[in-house]
């Protein structure tokens, strides 16, 4: 179960995830994506402070973007994951194709600057 | 000790199957990280099996066992009727090709082998079993 909330910041859209996304879930995450770059959002932050779990699906729907939003300028900067998920991540050195952020502060200055 | 659990082919699932797994191996004092890595190998391999092998019939069912003998590796089973999908013989694409060709899929098992030390197949009285085999300390 996840449940995705949004909310607009200085032009940043900021989605926060909450819960688990696994096979059942990750529609939902790819869904909310498409609809922040459907509503022309250029800058994207995903806060990870309340997800607690995350499988290859999840992770499938932000390598699928990766290509994407470089050719359109896009930036998207993922932060505040919790251990177990980051080792997730890290697992398969998404790590190094994904931008990740310590916290949101320095997740708005690296999607700022990028 | 020995833990078992059947699960019907559906998606929804796959949260009593990482409940189940987690469960158990917190009986046994495994360290939080390493319970995390078991937990989402064992999802990755459920819903392979669900979706790829049974299309998400929730009525057809298999059974997962977890067998914790002391001193020997943890042994996860997955028993199963439906046609055997050996992950040892998937070639996993490259990294960067799955981000070129915006596939989402090929990370699962890219995951289950990084996290786990073997996985082996075996015929046993007509059921399919796929044994992920993990060495770890545990009570």
């Amino acid at each position: 179960m996840i449940h995705i909330k949004r909310l607009q910041e200085d032009g940043v859209d900021v989605i926060a995830l909450i819960g688990e996304i696994d096979a059942s879930s990750s529609i939902e995450l790819d869904l909310a994506i498409a609809k922040s770059v459907g509503e022309g959002f250029r800058k994207i932050l995903i806060d990870c402070n309340s997800l607690e779990y995350i499988s290859s699906a999840g992770l499938g729907v932000f390598m699928s973007y990766i290509e994407e939003f470089k050719d359109q300028n896009i930036r998207m900067v993922l932060y505040g994951m919790n251990d177990k998920v980051s080792n997730t991540f890290e697992i398969l050195g998404l790590n190094e194709l994904l931008k990740i952020g310590k916290d949101k502060t320095q997740a708005k200055s690296m999607v700022n600057e990028l | 000790m020995n833990y078992k659990q059947k699960v019907g082919c559906n998606i929804e699932n796959l949260k009593g199957v990482r409940d189940f797994i987690r469960n158990a191996l917190k009986d046994h004092d495994v360290p939080d990280l390493q319970i995390s890595e078991l937990v989402l190998a064992l999802d990755e391999m459920c819903s392979n099996l669900m979706i790829h092998s049974h299309q998400c019939n929730p009525e057809e069912l298999f059974e997962i066992h977890i067998i914790l003998k002391k001193g020997e590796p943890v042994i996860f089973e997955i028993i199963d009727d439906g046609n055997t999908f050996d992950i040892n013989q998937f070639a996993e694409p490259d990294l960067g090709n799955l981000v070129h060709e915006k596939r989402k899929g090929g990370l699962g098992i890219r995951l289950v082998k990084s996290i786990m030390d073997k996985i082996e197949y075996q015929n046993r009285s007509g059921k399919n079993v796929c044994r992920l085999i993990k060495k770890i300390h545990f009570k």
